[in-house]
């Protein structure tokens, strides 16, 4: 087994080389198909099976029997490869899938995703990975159980993980279900369950070994699955294939277009309300969302995991920069499908005869991503246009139009002309992305419970075979639970995801930051942080959402509170601030608490400052790592 | 690996610059996360290639930035790393 696994190392270049082009003979291959006249729903379930195939076969080849191989991947991943498979661990269905359509919808308000899932890497590079990977354990709770006394704090951070990944692994089950329903004709639960198989064949025997190479390969499809189209539409409507640099071009036209329709809010305008005037609160608002996606993303345990899994600190660095530039290039490509899709609905669909829609209106609009509502009965031709009453007069007006935010993605390759080969070669994207997240995610929860709580704190002279066997039983079982969950919630993940963000954001990361940078901070300083950052986010999150009401009156003390309906609830906007950002007021209070704790408190002991010393170093061994048991 | 210890002040002062390295950066991506974009509004009125620049400096501007500054930090703390005799590899 290691001289295979050396050789497979040694020639990481040239198997994923050869892969990416397998890859894309198969997609030629499809295309071939399609020309011979093969049917749509043939060609989709090719796609969806042979990668999900694929990955199954990966995560077969890469079982282990190894505890380290199993958790951290032998910690072999070399910079370039862990930055791949970050950057799939990172992209989810909300972003393949849903941030094009969101940007499209909120303009410059939208843009908040895109800065706030990007900019935390830097404060990932210079706040802890290199410290993390020199710690050197398994787990995130490892890193808090040793630096603030034992299994107290070690069993927190595992309630804040597991708080956190699972609200946003229900979320990508979601993802998973949608395409696959879409794409294999069969309804959402059952998706749901489906899409769980090919989580489970990746991650089941391999564990962390397995959901690297996995997820490099799944970066692969992905990101050549989300440029294709945009590069041909972009090459169609301004005449050169680059969307990242042309879509200004189309933010003028729209900008020209929208004066002609009476837009009263500018597509680019920057902090605006409704009527197109400056607004603070969609500034705060903005601002506190990019904050705690931020924060958020230098708290997430899935993602700080992935860079226990290089060789060195050194690499752990590198890779932390391969990552973002990884994920640069979809976030950097998004803006400019929502302008593009914005230009052709301006352009092509606004004011035009009910007659003579373009073709992709009706094709998209019969499985209700698109409304075209002029006429009375529209309704029966687009489930979109439910509630939407048209004037009639066979020209369909800009309040005439409905489109789902999923359809920006989805629907582009057809916008551009393009073949129903590359619709599916979308939804193989889009699967990847929503599979690889919900694959680290689970695995992030899988090894708290079974390495944090059963080895750690229950049996700690369990054998190496006892614990992974318990690993993957909890993994299924998890998995199990997610997708129950997902497949009875279904509908928005958007909120999910960013709730995800805030919890872990107000949960960990003061402990972590100040746990590398404060040597001082002693066991309650640790302690007290995470009960306050994060008891304090959950109140205010489950406070405003679901009793809303109750905080109106009862928190009036705080200021300004008015209450929203959204979601189907009375929810709470203290200060006029979204509960997507509800981190906002844990990870203040997250730091607060432990400056308070850590002072009252007596210092950190000497052989802890040793210890924090020997991990500010990336040479020599950690030292007295086990001080505090 | 040699256990290659150094002594206090040297620790001290291979972490002084390793902070300092560290507070810049955080300024830097301070700027580029939020002042940058407090004026978005003023920004919009100027145009490059179509593009208003307070949208473009938050779809791109300030997402190249964060690239370099997270190849500015790997790149420098290894420099660091070797006039200390503390890289580990």
């Amino acid at each position: 087994m290691a001289a295979i696994q050396g050789g497979f190392l040694a020639n990481l270049g040239r198997i994923y080389a050869l892969y990416t082009g397998t890859f894309i003979g198969f997609t030629i291959f499809i295309g071939l198909l399609e020309l011979l006249g093969v049917p749509n729903r043939i060609l989709g379930y090719l796609f969806i099976f042979l990668t999900l195939g694929v990955y199954a076969l990966i995560g077969w080849l890469a079982r282990t029997a190894e505890v380290n191989e199993y958790y951290v991947a032998g910690r072999a991943v070399p910079a370039f490869y862990n930055g791949m498979a970050t950057g799939a661990d990172w992209m989810s269905a909300a972003s393949f899938i849903g941030m094009a359509g969101s940007l499209y919808f909120g303009g410059y308000g939208g843009l908040a995703f895109v800065l706030g899932w990007t900019g935390g890497y830097v404060l990932v590079s210079i706040l802890m990975a290199p410290y993390l990977r020199k710690f050197g354990q398994f787990t995130v709770p490892d890193f808090f159980s040793a630096r603030y006394g034992g299994n107290v704090a070690r069993a927190l951070a595992v309630v804040v993980l597991i708080t956190a990944s699972f609200t946003y692994v229900v979320a990508q089950i979601v993802g998973v279900g949608i395409i696959t329903a879409r794409f294999l004709d069969i309804p959402f639960q059952l998706a749901c369950f489906v899409g769980l198989l090919g989580i489970l064949l990746c991650s089941m025997l391999g564990g962390m070994k397995a959901v690297t190479w996995t997820q490099v390969a799944q970066y692969i499809i992905l990101i050549i699955a989300y440029m294709i189209p945009v590069v041909v539409l972009s090459a169609k409507v301004t005449g050169v294939p680059i969307p990242q640099l042309m879509y200004g071009q189309a933010l003028e036209k729209i900008e020209a277009l929208e004066k002609t329709f009476g837009v009263a809010q500018p597509y680019a305008s920057a902090f605006t309300d409704a009527k197109g005037a400056y607004s603070p609160t969609a500034m705060w608002n903005f601002f506190a969302l990019i904050l705690c996606l931020m924060v958020g993303t230098a708290s997430l345990p899935h993602i700080l995991m992935r860079y226990f899994t290089t060789p060195s600190v050194k690499q752990a660095r590198d890779s932390v920069a391969w990552s973002l530039f990884f994920i640069f290039l979809l976030y950097f490509t998004a803006p400019a499908y929502a302008a593009f899709a914005k230009l052709e609905v301006y352009q092509n669909v606004i004011g035009q005869p009910i007659a003579s829609l373009p073709a992709w209106v009706s094709s998209w609009g019969s499985i209700g991503l698109v409304g075209a509502c002029d006429g009375a009965n529209a309704a029966q031709t687009f489930a979109l246009c439910k509630g939407v009453t048209g004037n009639g007069d066979g020209i369909l007006q800009l309040s005439e139009f409905r489109l789902h935010t999923d359809a920006v993605v989805l629907a582009t390759p057809e916008i551009a002309g393009l073949p129903y080969v590359i619709s599916g070669l979308v939804a193989a994207g889009g699967l990847a992305a929503a599979l690889s997240t919900a694959d680290g995610l689970l695995l992030a929860i899988a090894n708290a419970l079974s390495h944090d709580i059963y080895y750690k704190m229950i049996d700690p002279n369990a054998d190496t075979k006892r614990r992974l066997v318990i690993s993957r039983v909890l993994l299924g079982l998890v998995a199990l639970v997610a997708a129950y969950v997902a497949g009875t919630l279904g509908a928005d993940i958007l909120f999910l995801v960013s709730w995800a963000f805030s919890m872990a954001a107000a949960g960990l990361f003061a402990g972590l930051v100040l746990g590398i940078w404060w040597k001082r901070a002693g066991d309650a300083a640790g302690v007290w942080g995470i009960i306050v950052g994060f008891g304090l986010c959950m109140f205010f999150l489950i406070a405003t959402e679901f009793y809303g009401p109750w905080v109106k009156q009862s928190l009036s003390w705080m200021g300004d509170i008015n209450i929203v309906k959204i979601r189907g609830r009375d929810v709470a906007y203290i200060w006029g601030i979204n509960n997507i950002s509800v981190g906002i007021f844990g990870i203040p209070a997250a730091f607060i608490a432990m400056l308070v704790a850590g002072w009252v408190t007596k210092p950190a002991s000497a052989e802890m400052q040793d210890f924090i010393d020997s991990i500010r170093v990336p040479a020599g061994s950690v030292r007295n790592a086990e001080a505090a048991h | 690996m040699a256990e290659s210890r150094l002594t206090a002040s040297q620790q001290a002062a291979y972490w002084e610059k390793t902070k300092r390295l560290m507070l810049v950066i955080l300024a830097a991506w301070f700027f580029f996360s939020f002042v940058i974009h407090f004026w978005a509004p003023q920004l919009n009125h100027i145009r490059i290639i179509g593009f208003p620049l307070g949208y473009y400096m938050a779809a791109q501007g300030s997402l190249i930035a964060f690239v370099l500054m997270c190849v500015w930090n790997a790149k420098a703390q290894d420099r660091i790393d070797h006039e200390f005799g503390v890289q580990d590899e």
